[in-house]
């Protein structure tokens, strides 16, 4: 009775994870660019970043028609209102990551200790994003939640960077701004950690209709 | 506060059961919508309210309903229960007469013979239906003239004539055009200020612009009644979800 719309609505699911992986993408390339010191991969980020730009404007059109046409109710309008506000986080996703590479192509910086955390922030981050779009497209309570907590990893990882160039910024004769260059870096994994989680909360809402933000319908 | 009350509310037509142990908490001064498949009850329940189900053979109702506490098929006199409880159809229904005596039957049928004070009710219940403008200088010509949303409006005015506290609506806007249908809308939210609406649709959207509360009727019971937001956007029975998403009805 309704299978056109189920069409769109599976179509709309599958753009979300082929949006996901473009992220996941570009994290992992940024961080590879970072970890490796690999200009050609950094890059390359920024070409992922507009691919990730023009999969919203296709996602956000998606979304459109179908609340224009469908004029949806419930869970199909819970469904759909979350995708538009996930595609926002995955967007900045994108940006974020691309803002890791440029720095790592200006700033030249090269494989060592210091990056060590930075490289796990990344995993972490990558981790999050699959498993929260994982989430939506499975309706997944769990999954949505454990994506939530797992940002104190990622928070703790911040933590730990922070440290580590606290040091470098106190020993005499440092590269202070290798070490800004960085801490910039990991702010920028954070922050991605915390677009995951926002991703997380629109999934809890598409399932329950609770925001964790407090917004109930 | 409650307008009306219904409490366990069984209605036969010969031994085929319309409605199966309905309770309902209708709210004074809002929009409360009856949705659900054909079939399933609602204009039927619509209809019991004030008691129009008592003109068809072999009807049967058991339980209770009350208007401010008082049981409709109690003592109350059927005459004033319809005056408190005004109806308006799917098809509107202008009696063939003119526009003034469409509006001033009701009020003649009770008692009212001072022109002065029908003018005054005329102008006022036209006004109250947002038709005034338009009807206000052809008010001696036949009502059969205005156009199918005029007439519905017209219908509305005649029902608020005699100084309802309730209107049901049945389907009221399902043989009008989008631009009548949104004047009838407009007139409807505008009216709960000083009446309490009961409008049964099948038009989904209809009812989640305009109503406060929603039931949902399936095969003669209520299977969900809450604040209409709430219904739409997270219903608590499969049911419910399956039907306004349009995955059965």
């Amino acid at each position: 009775m309704r299978s056109h719309f189920d069409e769109q609505l599976a179509l709309l699911n599958k753009e979300l994870i082929s949006m996901g992986v473009l992220c996941e993408n570009a994290i992992a390339m940024a961080a590879k660019a970072l970890t490796e010191g690999d200009m050609i991969t950094a890059k390359n980020v920024d070409a992922f970043d507009r691919e990730i730009e023009q999969k919203e404007r296709e996602i956000e059109a998606l979304c459109l028609k179908l609340l224009l046409l469908q004029q949806p109710v419930a869970r199909d309008l819970r469904q759909i209102s979350s995708a538009l506000k996930m595609i926002t986080d995955m967007e900045r996703i994108g940006d974020q990551a691309a803002d890791i590479a440029e720095i790592v192509t200006m700033a030249n910086i090269n494989e060592s200790d210091d990056t060590i955390h930075i490289g796990e922030m990344a995993r972490a981050t990558i981790k999050m994003v699959t498993e929260s779009i994982d989430a939506f497209v499975k309706q997944d309570l769990q999954i949505a939640r454990a994506v939530i907590d797992y940002d104190d990893v990622v928070d703790s990882l911040f933590n730990k960077v922070k440290k580590a160039l606290v040091i470098i910024f106190g020993t005499s004769g440092a590269d202070s701004e290798y070490a800004l260059d960085l801490l910039m870096i990991a702010k920028h994994f954070e922050r991605i950690g915390d677009h995951a989680v926002n991703i997380a909360e629109w999934v809890v809402f598409s399932i329950t209709g609770n925001h964790e933000g407090g917004n109930q319908l | 506060m409650e307008k009306f009350q219904i409490e366990n509310l069984d209605l036969y037509y010969d031994n085929f059961q319309a409605l199966k142990q309905v309770y309902l908490n209708i709210p004074a001064k809002e929009i409360t919508a009856f949705i659900g498949p054909s079939g399933c009850g609602k204009s039927t329940l619509l209809k019991s309210l004030n008691r129009m189900n008592d003109l068809i053979e072999g009807c049967r109702i058991t339980g209770s309903a009350r208007l401010d506490g008082e049981d409709i098929y109690g003592d109350m006199d059927i005459n004033m229960l319809r005056k408190r409880v005004g109806m308006v159809f799917q098809k509107p229904n202008p009696f063939p007469m003119s526009i003034y005596d469409n509006i001033a039957f009701g009020p003649r049928t009770h008692g009212i013979k001072s022109k002065v004070k029908l003018d005054d009710i005329v102008e006022r219940s036209l006004r109250d239906a947002a038709i005034w403008e338009e009807a206000k200088d052809r008010l001696k010509k036949s009502a059969l003239g205005l156009s199918g949303g005029q007439q519905q409006r017209l219908c509305i005015a005649r029902a608020l004539a005699v100084g309802p506290e309730v209107l049901l609506m049945d389907e009221p806007t399902s043989a009008l055009d989008p631009i009548s249908t949104a004047k009838i809308e407009e007139l409807a939210s505008d009216l709960k200020k000083n009446y309490t609406i009961i409008i049964v649709t099948h038009n989904m959207q209809q009812a989640v612009r305009i109503s406060d509360y929603t039931a949902f009727f399936l095969l003669g019971e209520v299977i969900e009644y809450d604040k209409t937001e709430k219904l739409f956007s997270m219903p608590k029975d499969k049911r419910t979800e399956d039907y306004i998403t349009g995955r059965f009805g």
